[in-house]
C-alpha cells in the first residue's frame, strides 16, 4: 500500500504551524555549524540557511523509515501519527538516531561557505537562533494558508532584526525567499542572493590547476526555477577544476527524485538511479549544490560515484592551491 | 459516464496562477517528464477544467508525485506554467479532500 498522502501532509503542515519548521531542530542542531566562527549575531547582510543542511541527517533518517514502511501495513496508522505527532515532536527523535558523522559532515559545508565568503570580503551576521525555515515544502505541497501564514512569520522577524540582504545556501530557500516571498508578503523587499552567485560576482581569482575533474549535476530549482547554472561552473573552473556536464545539464538538467522522498520513496529511488546512469557515463566524482539533490543521489550511487557539495570541493581547491594561508 | 462538476470547473477558471488554457496538447510534456507518466499534465488539466471530478480524484497519486522539476514547462511551446498549475490542483485538493489549508 503506498504512502497515505492526507496524514504525511498534516504532519508537514502541524510542525510548520506548531513549531516553525516541517521537521523541527533543536537549537544547537540548528546553529551548532557557526560555534566557534565567530559570526556577528544579525545585521544588515546575513547568511540565511534556511536550516536545510541541518535537517539532512533527520531527513535521511525519515526517508529510510518511510522507504520501510511504505507497502506495510504500517501505512493505515499514519493518521494515528498525526494525533501523537500535535503533542509529542516526533522529528525529535528522528534527528536523535541521526549519525553524528552526517551531522558533522552538514555543518562542514556551512563552514566552509562561510569560510569561502569571508575569503571574497564578504561582510555578513547570522540569526542563530532567530533564524526559521523559509517553508518550500509546504509551498511546494499546495498548502498555501499554513504557508503565507509562515511566510509573514519570518519576514516579520527579519524586519525586526533590520535585514536588506539575505546570502542564501541551497536552491529551495533562494526560490522561495526570492521568488514567491514576494507575491504572499506585502511589502517584502529584501534582497535575496545565493551564495555562489555572490562568489561569482566577486570575480575569484583563478588558481593553479588541482589537477582534478568533476561532473556538474545542477539543482532543477537552480537552473530552471533561477536560471542560475553558469556560476557554478565559474567558480570550479576557477578553483582549477575541468568541468564535464552530464548528458542532461543547465536548464535540461535531470531531476535527482528528492522531492518524491517523503511520499513516494520507490519514486525517488527510480528517478535518482536513472540520474546516477547518466552522471557515472561522464565521471567518478560528481558536484552537486544542493542538500537534497547530495543525500538522494548518494543513496542511488552506492560506491559507484562519489557526490561532492561544491563548497566542500571549492574550499578544498583554495586549501590545495594556498597549503600554508 | 463521466459527471462534470460545474462547481470545480467554475474553480478551475478563477485560480489564480492555472493557465492550461494555452495547452494544445502536443504531448511535449508527456514526453520529457522524468517520470514517464502518460497522465501528466496535459490530459489532468483538461480534466480538470472540464470539472470531472472523478477523474481527478483518481489522479491523486500522480499530482502529489509530480517533481515539480519544471523540465516540461521549460520545453512547453504553449508557454503553461505547469508546475504552478500542479501547484494549484494540489492546493484545491488538499482544501476539499484532505482538509488542509
Amino acid at each position: 500500500m503506498s504512502l497515505p498522502i492526507a496524514p504525511i501532509l498534516g504532519i508537514l503542515s502541524d510542525n510548520l504551524r506548531k513549531r516553525g519548521s516541517v521537521l523541527p531542530l533543536s537549537k544547537r542542531t540548528a546553529t551548532g555549524w557557526a560555534r566557534g566562527l565567530g559570526l556577528p549575531r544579525g545585521g544588515e547582510t546575513i547568511l540565511y540557511t534556511g536550516q536545510m543542511y541541518q535537517m539532512i541527517p533527520a531527513l535521511e533518517v525519515m526517508s529510510a523509515q518511510m522507504a520501510a514502511l511504505e507497502n506495510s501495513f504500517m501505512t493505515r496508522f499514519f493518521g494515528i501519527g498525526r494525533v501523537f505527532n500535535k503533542f509529542v515532536n516526533l522529528s525529535f527523535f528522528m534527528s536523535l538516531s541521526a549519525s553524528s558523522e552526517k551531522k558533522r559532515h552538514s555543518n562542514q559545508v556551512l563552514r566552509d561557505i562561510a569560510g569561502l565568503l569571508r575569503e571574497a570580503g564578504v561582510e555578513f551576521g547570522y540569526l542563530y537562533e532567530e533564524e526559521l525555515y523559509a517553508g518550500a515544502l509546504v509551498h511546494d505541497e499546495g498548502m498555501d494558508e499554513v504557508f503565507a501564514n509562515h511566510a509573514r512569520r519570518v519576514a516579520e522577524r527579519l524586519k525586526k532584526q533590520g535585514v536588506r540582504r539575505l546570502i542564501t545556501v541551497d536552491p529551495h530557500t533562494t526560490n522561495i525567499l526570492r521568488q514567491v516571498y514576494p507575491r504572499y508578503v506585502k511589502d517584502f523587499d529584501i534582497q535575496v542572493q545565493s551564495y555562489l552567485e555572490v562568489l561569482a560576482e566577486a570575480h575569484p581569482e583563478a588558481t593553479e590547476p588541482v589537477n582534478g575533474e568533476v561532473v556538474v549535476h545542477d539543482s532543477c530549482v537552480y537552473a530552471r526555477y533561477e536560471k542560475m547554472f553558469d556560476q557554478p561552473r565559474e567558480l570550479l573552473r576557477a578553483a582549477g577544476l575541468a568541468v564535464r556536464d552530464p548528458e542532461l545539464s543547465g536548464k535540461s538538467s535531470h531531476c535527482c527524485g528528492g522531492p518524491l522522498e517523503s511520499l513516494f520513496p520507490a519514486e525517488a529511488h527510480r528517478i535518482s538511479g536513472a540520474r546516477v546512469d547518466q552522471l557515472e557515463a561522464k565521471g567518478k566524482n560528481v558536484v552537486t549544490m544542493c542538500p537534497i539533490c547530495k543525500v538522494n543521489l548518494s543513496k542511488a550511487a552506492g560506491n559507484r560515484l562519489i557526490i561532492h557539495d561544491i563548497a566542500t570541493t571549492l574550499a578544498a581547491c583554495r586549501r590545495q592551491a594556498a597549503p600554508n594561508g | 459516464m463521466l459527471r462534470a462538476s460545474s462547481e470545480l470547473a467554475a474553480r478551475m477558471k478563477e485560480a489564480e496562477g492555472f493557465n492550461a488554457w494555452a495547452c494544445f496538447h502536443c504531448g511535449t510534456c508527456t514526453a520529457l517528464c522524468p517520470l514517464g507518466y502518460e497522465i501528466l499534465p496535459r490530459k489532468l488539466f483538461r480534466e480538470a477544467m472540464l470539472g470531472l471530478e472523478d477523474r481527478v480524484r483518481a489522479s491523486i497519486p500522480q499530482i502529489f508525485s509530480c517533481l515539480l522539476c519544471r523540465m516540461c514547462e521549460e520545453n512547453c511551446p504553449a508557454e503553461v506554467h505547469i508546475a504552478e498549475n500542479i501547484r494549484t490542483l494540489r492546493y484545491l485538493i488538499n482544501r476539499q479532500e484532505f482538509g488542509l489549508k
